[in-house]
């Protein structure tokens, strides 16, 4: 836009005219119709535009035209978007609002320092939390402190701290999984129907262990013969999320090549337990369009990924085996299952398939629960206040196990659980689908 | 400090303090980037920055952030959502921003009586979706109810589709929660269906915030429907489905909704949604009969049958609820859908006589041809509410000079055939100028005198429906806008 207001004078000093982070047609497309403002998570909690999906484009906008400072103020805005896409789900134009704020953070990254304690915070998560080896050595002092029973007396004591950081102590898992080990092929039982790859990830096997071990036991009660690449590395959603683009597509390139078929012979899927990483991966396509030798490998390595819930639901699945006392679930829709990968069945009917599980629903279920990858690490207040917001709607529910399908979700529901005493647990589809399964 | 000038840095600084000593620090916004987002709403054509936004939690807050603004003598504009389309909440000549988003507590639910006290901020769909497993709903479903508020659909006194059978949102507001602009709170109607004297509540359904803010509203709800039919009639021309909608109503029909979009929205629909509309059609209506279920497989019948008369080409009925979300999704996101089909476009509102549409669509497409543009059709043709979509790119100058004068001749055509210049989108800073088309100067001079008994200083929400000496907004290039 050519004109200006009274508040759009050119911005003194502004290091940011020039170089745009997206075309102009890209922030057209919205209308400011104002349809996304219900399924912001950020804007239910706190009412305020500047915290809308419209309000995000508006601020993007107008930072790449220059009318605006890229200030702490703007880039607060930016980043509490926990970026759970639940507005391209309600947007009516179409609007890859995904895509905009992607391509903002990494251009925000370039223009912006911030605070010291956020660079500390943000630069600890992302140099630990995608490399496994890393976070099994941060994780190994707390492993040993659960076996010598000092953390079941530390959550006792936490639990008496005051709410804004009963929260933050009740992210720690309770009790902390054993990690899993993935073998590099893992035989179907029974007899072999298909064979699948299997994306381990990087917080995964040291973090949620028992969902990783579920994963292999659900697919090869199912026929599956499980491949997991022995040089795969972590998705790199973290990074892209945080705006280090640079190392996302050095860790995709190192995926593309490791999940690089041996032999000619037709596609096998791709399976994959972790919504964001499916999410990403899913998308591998656009993001490695400018690397020459990976960006044709990358779509079609992207055309093979599934959640494990879509792989399970086309399989004539196994019965289990054993009947189980009726029980009411609620499912939560992961962000980066249903609104980037548009998967909300599947799990819903792995679930509705249980002996004993009456499907029940939920108020928001939809609705992000505040998880985000590392988001509740950098704005724990907030996902806190999401958090809180969740277990209402479990307690109003009425049920007795609460399914979702993302291991970070659960972890992020049972800390409102827990930080609210209330006693209901979160599990995992695949961990419900295994306990069936091991009767 | 005067009510129209802009607030000095000092003014500023000192009511922003006095705020933050009302609201709290986190509900007064004063950084470039908190107040930018506030600078329009749906209607993005006009565009100013508020000095302050405030974002006050209760009545007792409203009114004295209100009377803080009284005593420093600044005007203040209310906004709930922002989901207008009329400029509503520009702030204009108001500086003072008091956003209703915070407030939004059910006070009470009295099934028994069938009534609801909802307060400004609450979202329209959610007071449907709180008294569902009472078997009630709110009627008014405008386009955006997932995401409009109770306050703004009192200030615009808001439609939707299924206004034809059940009336617009004053018909379902028993009684109002007002703060005027000198901070005294009001309570006008009440919980029964009548009170003696002016009906008060009704003169502020649809005031656009010129009498103060509406913080609560004691809403009228209804039995959910035993039964819900949804028909998709397909014509080959528009003027035989207008035809067709005058004929229904004329048998004594009044269906609960009775839609109608021609090829272009249709092409536009099924390119983003792919819902099986045809797209080689002239006209398709969307009627939906509700009531007890034993008579409306008939009534489905009735209307199958006047249709066929009226030259329908063929009928699908909506199978179960999935399918009948689909095609009400498809409709109600169709202003969306239009941007696949031009760069921009931009939305009319206006009403005929029902019997009139036929003429109206004629003229429209007679404009749309002199100015050398192309005019989609989607309304809520039972009411004659109609909402022509001009397409066109905003980058060339002249076509959009030629898309601001269309607009205006197809509200003038809708004055001449016994219309109005608007059907539920309001006058707010857009159709000031029109406004002149449907009311001579006596009939203004009233509605200022009624204005001034509510608000005598002119403080709350200067520069809306009314034209005024003074205008500080920035005006922009028509570009794609939202629609009902």
């Amino acid at each position: 836009m050519s004109e200006r207001g009274p508040m759009d004078a050119p911005v003194e000093g502004a290091p940011l005219a020039g170089a745009g982070f997206a075309p102009e047609a890209a922030f057209l497309d919205c209308v400011h119709c104002g349809l996304c403002h219900s399924a912001c998570p950020t804007y239910v909690e706190l009412g305020t535009e500047a915290d809308s999906p419209r309000g995000r484009i508006h601020l993007m906008h107008a930072l790449q035209d220059g009318t605006l400072p890229l200030d702490a103020a703007a880039v607060q805005h930016l980043d509490l978007c926990l970026g759970c896409r639940g507005c391209e789900t309600a947007c009516p134009s179409g609007v890859h609002y995904g895509a905009l704020i992607e391509a903002a953070r990494p251009w925000i990254e370039e223009r912006y320092r911030r605070p010291v304690t956020t660079r500390l915070r943000r630069g600890l998560a992302l140099t630990i939390l995608p490399y496994p080896r890393r976070l099994r050595l941060a994780l190994a002092p707390l492993h040993f402190l659960e076996r010598l029973g000092v953390l079941a007396v530390a959550r006792t004591l936490l639990r008496q701290l005051p709410a804004r950081w009963r929260y933050r102590a009740s992210l720690l898992p309770d009790p902390l999984p054993a990690p899993a080990a993935v073998p590099l092929e893992t035989p179907a039982r029974g007899v072999e129907r298909t064979c699948v790859q299997l994306l381990v990830g990087c917080v995964m096997p040291e973090l949620f262990g028992d969902t990783v071990r579920s994963t292999l036991e659900v697919l090869a009660r199912n026929g599956c013969r499980i491949l997991a690449p022995a040089d795969q590395v972590c998705c790199g959603a973290l990074s892209l999320h945080a705006g280090d683009r640079a190392t996302a597509v050095r860790l995709a390139c190192a995926n593309v090549d490791a999940f690089e078929p041996r032999a000619a012979g037709p596609a096998i899927p791709l399976v994959v337990n972790a919504s964001g990483c499916g999410a990403m991966m899913k998308e591998y396509a656009a993001l490695l369009a400018d690397e020459p030798a990976h960006a044709e490998r990358a779509a079609r390595l992207a055309a093979r990924v599934e959640d494990a819930t879509e792989l399970l639901v086309r399989l004539p699945l196994a019965a289990p085996r054993a009947a189980a006392p009726a029980r009411r679930v609620a499912y939560h829709d992961p962000c980066h299952l249903a609104h980037a990968q548009g998967v909300r069945q599947p799990p819903r009917a792995l679930l509705a398939s249980l002996p004993g599980v009456t499907l029940v629903s939920m108020a928001d279920e939809d609705l992000c629960c505040g998880s985000a990858g590392h988001y509740n690490v950098m704005h724990p207040d907030l996902a806190a206040r999401l958090a809180a917001r969740k277990v209402e709607a479990m307690r109003a529910s009425a049920v007795d196990v609460i399914a979702t399908a993302n291991a970070g979700c659960a972890l992020q529901l049972e800390a409102g659980l827990r930080a609210a005493g209330v006693a209901l647990r979160v599990r995992h589809v695949l961990d419900l689908l295994a306990d069936a399964y091991r009767g | 400090m005067s009510i129209q000038g802009p607030l000095g840095a000092a003014a500023r600084a000192r009511l922003q303090r006095a705020l933050v000593a009302v609201v709290g620090a986190d509900g007064v916004l004063a950084d470039a980037a908190d107040l930018r987002v506030y600078e329009c709403d749906g209607y993005t054509i006009e565009r100013s920055v508020p000095a302050l936004v405030v974002l006050p939690r209760t009545t007792d807050e409203v009114a004295r952030v209100v009377r803080l603004a009284a005593e420093a003598e600044v005007a203040f504009v209310p906004r709930g959502a922002g989901t207008g389309l009329s400029g509503g909440c520009l702030p204009g000549e108001a500086p003072l921003m008091i956003c209703t988003s915070r407030m939004r507590r059910i006070r009470m639910l009295d099934v028994a009586n069938r009534r609801v006290v909802a307060e400004a901020g609450v979202v329209n769909a959610t007071v449907s979706r709180a008294v569902r497993d009472a078997g009630l709903y709110y009627v008014p479903d405008p386009s955006s109810q997932n995401a409009c508020t109770i306050g703004g659909n009192v200030a615009e006194n808001s439609g939707g589709p299924h206004t034809l059978k059940y009336g617009v949102t004053t018909n379902h507001v028993l009684g109002v929660e007002l703060v005027l602009a000198d901070g005294e709170v009001v309570e006008l109607g009440g919980v029964i269906e009548d009170t003696p004297g002016y009906d008060l509540t009704g003169v502020v359904c649809g005031s656009e915030g010129t009498f103060g803010i509406v913080t609560a509203a004691t809403l009228r709800l209804e039995p959910l429907p035993e039964a819900v039919t949804t028909l998709l009639a397909v014509f080959e021309t528009v003027a035989a489905a207008t035809a067709t909608v005058s004929r229904i109503i004329a048998a004594g029909i009044v269906p609960a909704a009775l839609e109608m979009m021609d090829r272009t929205i249709v092409e536009a629909i099924e390119a983003a949604y792919h819902a099986g509309f045809p797209t080689d059609a002239g006209a398709v209506l969307i009627i939906e009969l509700d009531g007890p279920a034993a008579g409306l497989p008939a009534l489905a019948a009735r209307v199958e049958e006047l249709c066929r008369v009226g030259g329908m080409r063929s009928v699908r009925t909506a199978a179960d609820e999935a399918e009948r979300a689909a095609i009400w999704k498809s409709r109600k996101r169709a202003f969306g859908a239009v941007g696949r089909l031009s760069p921009s476009y931009c939305t009319q509102d206006g009403v005929v006589p029902r019997t009139r549409l036929p003429e109206i669509l004629m003229r429209i497409e007679e404009i749309g041809a002199r100015y050398g543009l192309r005019i989609g059709n989607v309304f809520h043709a039972g009411d004659g509410n109609i909402h022509p979509v001009i397409l066109f790119d905003e980058r060339d100058r002249a076509e959009t000079a030629r898309v601001l004068s269309a607009g205006r001749e197809i509200l003038a055509a809708c004055v001449a055939l016994g219309g109005s210049i608007t059907g539920e989108h309001g006058i707010g800073v857009e159709k000031i100028r029109e406004l002149g088309l449907s009311f001579g100067p006596d009939d203004l001079a009233l509605m200022r005198r009624l204005r001034g008994v509510f608000d005598p200083a002119g403080r709350a929400n200067p520069g809306k429906i009314f034209p005024t000496a003074a205008g500080c907004t920035e005006q922009r290039a028509p570009r794609r806008q939202a629609a009902l």
